[in-house]
């Protein structure tokens, strides 16, 4: 099961190693991984997609992180979840058009044309980057390059799964 | 404008004023900017002849003394010698600062003579690690290295200091400040949680206390045993928390486990409540964890929220230190009882006696066979007062040291439980003594474990430190031995040693020792009267000791409690 974990952690040397070996240390196989900064220059917020049964131990595991602030597993439909990718496909001149076309369904923009392809940007819902690769696949997918997932929990504080701080 | 001074003498200064007396360590090329400083010092240098030795070293004076253990280490090769304490100190919860000298900082990363990644070998053995760079970060992170090492579950942490922050200037401006917004140790526990744990002790039939070293580390041994004598509780003590309470008491039960007492492994077992403080349901005392205690509840109090609910579901989790639930704990029950006695459980405890009275721990030591190690350590227990301070290794000695040494008060044994480190008991026991110099301390090592850090023992002898150590001879790797003859259909690869190789008392008189050796039972009693008489010096007592003896009772590795081997003929 794919779990999305916030982890706001102060911004210091090595945070970013503390956190991501806690996740190998448990054999956890992480999805993706983003740190960067955050409305508190002082703070980061890293947020981990992550494979595996369950995340109680993992979070109190990267609570006892010194430098760990706080820690939201996120429940699935109640966060804003984006991410954004880069994907260059095959796109010989007689299917150009309809390539642009389902481009156009998805928003996807085009950043970069080449003699024999197209790089598009696409952002979005990870389901929706997802779906336009789907499409993307028949004509053939020379490169991609996600970013990761950023999440933050929607503004229903009682809605999300929090864990305290204790330790 | 005020007084500059080196990052070394900044790093010295930081270190008195938390009041460290003695520092356990070698130098080298790295940190000797700040052994200069440390020259000029009134805080004691023990040279250890190797580091590991040294962290052990710090490891046992902290285990002993109740303090922050303090170990320095250059550089490279120095570093990854304190490793294995820092580890092993990690997984006891130890509180140990450990100062290694990094390279230069514009030097990292470019394999500099005696580089390593200190910081990254050492992360995942240390509760926090540092890399320092800049001579004013020194003060406030030694500052908040004995903090986070002595509070909340105590550990390891090492503080890595490049050579350029030792050498550069800053003035000094006191000892540093604390900045850890994300470090705030629960301390007492929720008083309805509390409350709770009353109710559903006091409704329980077959309660046991279960009793780990996070007693110990609290200091609350005293709590314990007002609280299990208010609530009528029989008590259990994890190997790391044997001393928490005195095993004259007749609620002690003693050590449950793979080679805990029959009686202890059974309580828990059919108990209807674990009542767990400071302990963590370590493999060794549950065996299957799908098979252990079925019938309990779990009441859990720890410091450390991460071990509730990691191996055995609480249902009444309370995070908080075991001094002050304890505390709490002994409030809330006296509030429920209102002046009247705790149940009496007369059933539970008839069981529990009868069990006792069947399965006693007992040794026979014939006096024309082998000296066994039992004997030797139910001798030196009789011998010694209530404060002696004991060290083990690990092997089948460390297991008869802590089933048969009468332990009365805490912090008198001190053992590598959870990381199982051969080799601890040497240096440990010389950590313990030189913070304890007024008590006796006596290591029970075995010949295997002796094997690894007696070197150690040039450092006891040149600084003075009178240690004693009891060699349990069996010319064995005693305890893999028996996993070979249990498991392995006697084929025993590799664990023989050689019984007269090293002489180890020609070996003690080396190091500069006394030596002493006793070969048969009726020599053990006279060569113990020697060594407790011999206090100028460190002194090695060798027992000749029977090969073949092995530890019950015993459970087998993942195996079920309720299947408990009490000798040979129940393999
Ligand atoms: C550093 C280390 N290496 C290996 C082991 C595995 N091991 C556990 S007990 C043991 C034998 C210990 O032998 P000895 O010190 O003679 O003690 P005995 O069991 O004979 O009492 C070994 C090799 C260990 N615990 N630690």
């Amino acid at each position: 099961m794919q779990h999305v974990i916030s982890v706001t952690v102060e911004n210091k040397p090595g945070v970013l190693a503390r956190v991501s070996s806690m996740f190998a240390r448990r054999d956890f196989n992480i999805h993706s991984l983003t740190v960067g900064p955050t409305e508190d220059p002082k703070r980061s917020r890293m947020t981990v997609v992550v494979d595996g049964p369950e995340m109680e131990q993992i979070v109190k595991q990267l609570y006892k992180l010194i430098h760990t602030l706080k820690v939201v597993e996120h429940v699935p439909g109640e966060a804003v979840e984006r991410e954004i990718m880069l994907v260059r496909v095959n796109a010989e001149a007689q299917r150009r058009g309809e390539i642009l076309d389902a481009a156009t369904i998805f928003e996807a923009k085009a950043v970069d044309v080449g003699a024999q392809t197209i790089t598009f940007e696409v952002v979005g819902e990870p389901s929706r980057l997802a779906d336009f690769l789907e499409i993307m696949k028949t004509y053939g997918i020379v490169s991609l390059v996600k970013s990761g997932r950023i999440v933050l929990a929607k503004d229903t504080k009682s809605a999300t799964k929090k864990q305290r701080k204790s330790a | 404008m005020s007084e500059q001074l080196t990052g070394a003498d900044i790093l010295i200064r930081a270190l008195e004023h938390e009041d460290v007396e003695i520092i356990f360590g070698v130098p080298g090329g790295a940190i000797l900017r700040a052994y200069d400083s440390l020259y000029d010092s009134s805080i004691r240098h023990v040279l250890a002849r190797h580091e590991q030795g040294g962290g052990h070293m710090a490891a046992g004076y902290a285990h002993a003394t109740g303090r922050v253990g303090v170990t320095f280490a250059t550089s490279g090769p120095g570093a990854t010698n304190l490793i294995t304490p820092l580890a092993d100190a990690y997984m006891d919860s130890i509180p140990v600062v450990a100062i290694t000298g990094q390279v230069g900082s514009r030097s990292i990363g470019l394999d500099a003579f005696q580089e390593a990644h200190t910081w990254g070998i050492s992360m995942p053995a240390t509760k926090h690690n540092y890399l320092v760079t800049q001579v004013d970060e020194i003060a406030s992170t030694i500052r908040e290295a004995f903090h986070i090492a002595s509070t909340g579950r105590p550990g390891p942490v090492l503080v890595d200091i490049t050579k350029d922050a030792l050498i550069g200037k800053a003035p000094w401006r006191g000892p540093g400040q604390l900045d850890l917004p994300g470090y705030k140790p629960s301390v007492k526990g929720h008083p309805r949680q509390v409350t709770s744990a009353i109710e559903m002790i006091l409704g329980s039939q077959r309660p046991v206390l279960y009793a780990g070293g996070g007693i110990i580390r609290a200091g609350a041994s005293e709590e314990l045993l007002a609280f299990a004598t208010q609530q009528n509780l029989p008590v259990v003590t994890t190997l790391m928390a044997r001393g928490a309470i005195p095993d004259s008491n007749p609620l002690t039960l003693g050590m449950s486990g793979m080679h805990g007492t029959y009686t202890a492994s059974t309580a828990m077992q059919r108990s209807d409540l674990l009542v767990t403080i400071g302990a963590r349901f370590d493999d060794r005392v549950t065996g299957d964890p799908a098979l252990f205690a079925p019938e309990a509840k779990v009441i859990h109090v720890d410091v450390d929220p991460a071990e509730i609910g990691k191996i055995r579901n609480a249902d009444i989790p309370i995070v908080g230190d075991a001094k002050a639930v304890l505390g709490q704990l002994i409030e809330a029950g006296e509030r429920a009882l209102e002046g009247a006695p705790a149940p009496e459980r007369s059933e539970w405890f008839s069981t529990i006696a009868a069990w006792q009275r069947d399965f006693p721990l007992a040794y026979d030591q014939q006096p024309d066979r082998p000296i066994l190690q039992q004997y030797v350590i139910d001798e030196l227990s009789k011998r010694t007062d209530a404060d002696t301070i004991v060290i083990a290794g690990v092997g089948q000695h460390q297991m008869w040291a802590s089933q048969f040494w009468g332990f009365e008060k805490p912090n008198t044994w001190i053992n590598s439980g959870g990381l199982g480190t051969m080799g601890f008991a040497v240096p440990a026991a010389i950590g313990a003594q030189a913070g304890m110099p007024d008590t006796t301390v006596i290591a029970i090592d075995g010949d295997g474990c002796f094997q690894m850090t007696f070197q150690e023992l040039i450092t006891a002898a040149v600084e003075k430190i009178p240690v004693k150590i009891a060699v349990m001879n069996n010319a064995n790797l005693g305890m893999v031995r028996q996993w070979q003859k249990i498991f392995y259909d006697n084929r025993y690869s590799a664990t023989e040693l050689s019984s007269s190789i090293p002489n180890i008392v020609m070996l003690a008189e080396a190091l500069g020792c006394a030596g002493l050796r006793a070969e048969s039972p009726e020599e053990v009693v006279p060569t113990i009267e020697k060594a407790l008489a011999i206090n100028d010096r460190p002194v090695v007592m060798e027992f000749v000791c029977d090969p073949d003896a092995m530890v019950f009772p015993m459970i087998k590795a993942g195996g079920s409690n309720d299947e408990i081997l009490m000798g040979p003929e129940d393999l």
